[in-house]
């Protein structure tokens, strides 16, 4: 038992809608893990049977040791969960808030005090702490929330769309807050469809497509699936079949050309040559060269490469 | 022990709300001012008591109960609110005991319903109102209300965990307006048509009503001749209560408890 959450073979209907279908998790500790799927693709669901929030129909799932169903309150003991709501108490103050979660975890009407105090003047919250949550912009409703799961200082903290709705700056603070709390040694489940987030912050991702895990890896690794693309754009048409050629040879298939003839693109599967060398070689062909870039792919590529093929294997032949 | 300090918990949180709100304690508290007014002063004038009487002695049995209906409303919103913005997930994943969620909603609605019941009595006797059979039925009088109104606050608790949207919560809570009015609380059963005098009697807050009625030495106390739920009012409310709180409190608890979404 070396994985914080383990799933296997985790199934959930509501109704004729199949959420989950089968999905498999093994999300090693002290990281955070990111779940990336559009919506409606299971995610939320998922974290509901993790945080026994909802019963799955079929399979089974330990979180930090402790099985889903036949240990829920163990489970309970071991997790923060900050879903897409701030779900924190508008009409109380940011301070009563965490003093009455604290309460309710039983840290003791003591022991909530002294925690709620600590944790807002880490979380940088102390001004505020005193007015009431309806006051709060959003990215300050989100971070309250986001203490209130830390309350208890938990082995696992699920985070449910943490940014969803935030602007660029809270978000900026968000991520900079999950990144301390891995470094203090807690492990992070994190939902998004923000891919650039899940970049930052995940060392390792699954992608969910309809209710079960279609790929899984670093970053680094789901987006070397798809390889580098170059794209040239060549001065004259006099200069096109002789780039087409040099590309050509070098990413062994042909390059797509765009309606208007002057640029080229060819994706490189693994790793591309030298810029330079490129460029040396369609200047040796004689191509007269306007704009090369090498863009590497971001995990939306990576993202829409899977799941477009995930969609096309389901049509049936 | 948790179960208790979990609830307590809860119950302040409430009282915590109303202390930031005091707008909200003012608008629960003046409430019963004006239906004294409104229905005491303005259609009092036109209404006779069935066996003569005051009928603002007569009218204010029928406010204590129909405070205690509005908690059918205000808990369905209350819950309604945590169950949307997340507040109730929240406690559902937390090591807190699931029944002291839903203690701790219907003990702070039993704490806020007592405190406008001890102001609507005052008002009461501002406006000529006495409890004439002294303190013993007096205090049996208030022990019913407490009972029904509890029965109230769980139903209204199953319908907010039903709804989980405020907004839809908000929509429906004027319609506990009418169940109150179908009923002995404003006027007098007796003159009704004869399908909607069945309705009314049967009604569990004309019960109630009835029960305050009696035990407070009003007027308007039916005769042998009524309905059996008027002619035995405190039983009968006691009994309307006992089996609206054995279908409402397992509803609830199991909505909250079980399987969710």
């Amino acid at each position: 038992m070396n994985h914080i959450v383990s799933a296997e073979g985790l199934r959930k209907r509501y109704g004729t809608t199949t959420a989950l279908a089968g999905l498999d998790l093994a999300v090693p500790a002290h990281t955070v893990y990111g779940l990336l799927g559009p919506n409606g693709a299971g995610k939320s669901t998922a974290v509901r049977v993790l945080t026994t929030l909802t019963r799955p129909d079929a399979g089974h799932a330990t979180v930090a040791g402790h099985d889903v169903v036949r240990r829920p309150e163990r489970v309970r003991s071991s997790i923060g969960l900050a879903g897409q709501h701030a779900a924190v108490d508008e009409r109380l103050t940011g301070r009563e808030n965490l003093r009455l979660f604290g309460r309710l975890s039983r840290l003791g009407r003591r022991g909530a005090a002294a925690r709620a105090d600590e944790l807002l003047a880490r979380f940088d919250l102390a001004d505020a702490a005193d007015r009431l949550v309806a006051t709060y912009s959003g990215g300050m409703r989100r971070r309250v929330d986001l203490v209130a799961s830390l309350l208890t200082a938990p082995a696992v903290l699920f985070l449910d769309e943490p940014t969803t709705g935030l602007d660029p700056r809270s978000r900026l603070e968000i991520w900079a807050t999950v990144r301390e709390l891995v470094a203090d040694g807690t492990s992070v489940l994190l939902t998004t469809q923000y891919l650039d987030e899940a970049d930052q912050l995940a060392s390792a991702v699954a992608v969910i497509d309809h209710g079960r895990v279609i790929a899984e890896g670093s970053p680094a690794a789901l987006k070397s699936r798809i390889g580098s693309q170059l794209d040239v754009e060549v001065a004259d048409a006099s200069s096109v079949d002789s780039a087409r050629t040099v590309l050509g040879t070098l990413a062994g298939r042909p390059p797509e050309t765009d309606p208007g003839g002057l640029r080229l693109s060819v994706a490189f599967p693994g790793a591309t040559p030298p810029l330079p060398e490129i460029v040396r070689m369609l200047d040796n062909a004689g191509a007269v060269v306007r704009d090369v870039g090498l863009r590497h792919p971001s995990l939306d590529d990576v993202f829409l490469s899977l799941t477009e093929k995930a969609a096309r294997s389901e049509v049936p032949a | 022990m948790i179960l208790a300090a979990d609830s307590w918990t809860l119950v302040q949180r409430r009282l915590l709300q109303l202390k930031h709100q005091p707008g909200q304690l003012v608008a629960m508290l003046a409430f019963p001012a004006i239906m004294i007014v409104l229905f005491g002063f303005v259609f009092g004038s036109a209404i006779s008591v069935p066996g003569g009487g005051n009928y603002r002695e007569y009218l204010m049995p029928g406010l204590f109960v129909m405070t205690s209906m509005f908690s059918l409303s205000s808990s369905m919103v209350e819950v309604a609110t945590d169950q949307g913005r997340g507040v109730m997930d929240r406690f559902r994943s937390m090591p807190t005991s699931r029944a002291a969620v839903l203690l701790g909603q219907t003990g702070s609605d039993a704490v806020t319903g007592l405190l406008g019941l001890a102001v609507m009595l005052v008002c009461g006797y501002a406006c000529g109102w006495r409890a004439h059979d002294g303190l013993g039925p007096a205090l049996a009088a208030v022990g019913v209300l407490v009972v029904f109104r509890s029965a109230m606050a769980w139903i209204g608790t199953c319908f907010g965990l039903l709804v989980r949207d405020e907004q839809v919560a908000d929509q429906l809570a004027p319609l506990s307006m009418p169940f109150s009015m179908l009923s002995n609380a404003f006027v007098p059963t007796g003159g009704m048509p004869g399908w909607l005098r069945v309705v009314c009697d049967w009604n569990p807050i004309s019960a109630a009503v009835a029960a305050c009625r009696s035990l407070f030495g009003n007027p308007g106390v039916p005769g042998p001749g009524a309905a059996w739920p008027l002619a035995h009012p405190v039983t009968a409310t006691l009994l309307w209560s006992a089996l609206l709180l054995a279908i409402f409190v397992p509803l609830a608890v199991r909505r909250f408890a079980g399987a969710g979404r």
